[in-house]
């Protein structure tokens, strides 16, 4: 009897060490072929005048640049609109609001924003910025569109990098006769720094990637902008487009494989800052 | 220095006298509706050191955090009676804590730098209360981290990280902190029960070496650490599970150990429990 019980032990450990290895694998696995397929398919693409140059004929032959630069002056509009009002909000929800009803009512808000359909969030953003406030398609419109992807994201990942900061340590500011401000911003939130940089980070290779929200709110147009009430078409979108034509696609696989270049950069970057900031207070 | 009782310790009689720094009287600490801790009355002498003593617990670190309000920032709690602080009242309405915690420095189990360099933790209280001049800075902190028996260590090593130290390093640091915005009173949460013995031995030293200028009051789960730091010693005790701790007895060290007047506190420290 004893006897049975151990084999059927060893056994049932090897199949879940199997079908989690399977797990593993399969996850790893994905993100590999995508990668590996992206690359050579795309790999051909990347010369100076793709990535340089301006597109021509039905804007499906020639170069990339004016959808880098759209992507990059979203991004970073985006970024600029949603990071101060996010972080603050987090700093209220972890520091100051008193924890109760109100609090998980926001956060569950916060949830919900952040699982709305992102093509639900381009519509939005057409009905108020593009037509609603008159915008037009523009930049502005879209970075403004994609701050709502992003303030929940942003909100979560700095809300939880400001409670990772352990209490001792705010105990030995609030012992020193530090007030709750004090204490907030010159000790809390540069211990969170590193971690919260990492999450707004991370939501930044979200926006970049983001197709469905730019393309009602920014619209499709090959164009370089200067001024955020400018038009522009990013390189998800313009990608989208020529996959959707299928007239060039090696050049979609180009502007696939520098997108998703882009984004693992970003998410590096990200890493680093996390370990970086670990090894430090270690 | 230090001052005879005023009277003989008992349960019922007063623990102190109005000469003291901290006056205690009839204290009940809640957790929300748990009453933790009941009828404390104690006095912490000036220029001295009072150790809390007792089983895990006792309660004996909440009452600490009661001295300075640390208690304040957990939500939920609240007391009754009163603690005075050169007979003002600390819990009085108009009471800024954060003015109370300044005097009132502490120290905890944990060492706990701020992820800075050494020298900006030291410097952090007194840039708090408004020292801007670098050369005043470098005075505190050099003096502070000489005080705090840490100096010779870290002395070539001011802008390193104060979280590369050892356990032991870090909690002098802590210390050298706190005593740079100049406490009257330093309370220290068993500051030796996370730090290698050495760094034990030279915390130690420097209590004595503070009493002089700064009234210390330590908890410590170490009996021994008690007997050779302090001059006056509280036993606290929960006799019974989910009912609230009480003071069991205050003396002069040197009696409580030798002899104490209650059978509890004789059993504690004879290592008859806890």
């Amino acid at each position: 009897m004893q006897s049975r019980e151990r084999v059927d032990k060893r056994l049932t450990n090897g199949l879940a060490l199997g079908v989690i290895w399977l797990a593993a694998i399969a996850t790893v696995g994905a993100l590999g072929t995508i990668l590996v397929y992206v690359f050579i398919n795309g790999i051909g693409q990347l010369t100076p005048t793709f990535i340089f140059g301006w597109p021509h004929g039905v804007n499906m032959e020639g170069g990339i640049w004016p959808t880098i630069q759209s992507t990059i002056y979203v991004t970073v509009l985006a970024m600029l609109i949603a990071t101060p009002i996010a972080v603050l909000a987090a700093v209220y929800l972890a520091e100051y609001a008193v924890q109760g009803r109100l609090v998980s009512t926001i956060r569950f808000a916060a949830d919900s924003l952040a699982s709305v359909p992102s093509i639900v969030m381009g519509l939005f953003g057409l009905a108020l910025f593009v037509e609603g406030i008159g915008m037009g398609f523009s930049v502005i419109a879209a970075a403004l569109a994609l701050s709502f992807l992003l303030l929940p994201i942003i909100v979560r990942t700095t809300e939880e990098a400001i409670r990772a900061v352990p209490k001792y340590i705010r105990w030995g500011s609030y012992g020193l006769g530090a007030s709750k401000w004090q204490t907030v911003s010159r000790i809390v939130l540069p211990s969170a720094m590193p971690r919260i940089t990492t999450g707004v980070i991370l939501a930044a290779g979200r926006a970049a990637g983001e197709t469905a929200v730019v393309i009602y709110t920014m619209g499709t147009m090959i164009n370089a902008p200067v001024s955020p009430l400018d038009p522009g078409r990013t390189m998800p979108v313009h990608l989208m487009l020529m996959a959707q034509e299928g007239i060039n696609m090696p050049a979609a696989y180009g502007t696939a494989l520098l997108l998703v270049l882009m984004v693992l950069g970003f998410n590096l970057t990200a890493r680093y800052i996390g370990r970086r900031n670990r090894r430090m207070q270690g | 220095m230090i001052q005879p009782l005023a009277s003989p310790a008992t349960s019922l009689s007063p623990n102190f006298d109005n000469s003291d720094k901290f006056q205690v009287r009839k204290l009940n600490f809640f957790y929300g509706s748990f009453n933790a801790l009941t009828d404390i009355t104690v006095g912490v002498k000036e220029h001295a050191v009072t150790a809390f003593i007792g089983p895990s617990g006792c309660g004996k670190s909440t009452f600490l955090r009661c001295l300075n309000r640390m208690n304040d920032l957990i939500p939920g709690t609240r007391i009754e009676g009163k603690i005075t602080l050169d007979d003002n009242d600390v819990y009085a309405p108009g009471v800024d804590p954060v003015d109370l915690r300044r005097r009132v420095g502490m120290i905890f189990q944990q060492p706990n730098p701020f992820p800075m360099s050494i020298y900006d933790n030291v410097a952090y209280g007194p840039k708090l209360h408004g020292v801007r001049k670098k050369s005043e800075l470098d005075g505190i902190v050099e003096e502070s981290l000489k005080r705090a028996n840490v100096w010779k260590e870290v002395k070539d090593i001011l802008g390193r990280g104060g979280l590369t130290l050892s356990g032991g390093q870090q909690q002098r640091l802590c210390i050298a902190r706190v005593l740079a915005v100049e406490p009257e009173v330093l309370l220290m949460d068993e500051p030796c029960s996370a730090i290698d013995p050495t760094s034990v031995q030279k915390v130690e030293d420097l209590m004595a070496e503070l009493k002089d200028r700064i009234t210390i009051v330590i908890v410590t789960h170490n009996m021994q650490q008690a007997a050779r730091v302090s001059d006056y010693t509280a036993f606290f005790l929960q006799e019974v599970a989910g009912e609230p701790a009480r003071l069991i007895e205050f003396d002069r060290t040197a009696s409580l150990f030798t002899t104490p007047k209650d059978r509890r506190t004789e059993d504690y420290i004879t290592g008859r429990f806890g």
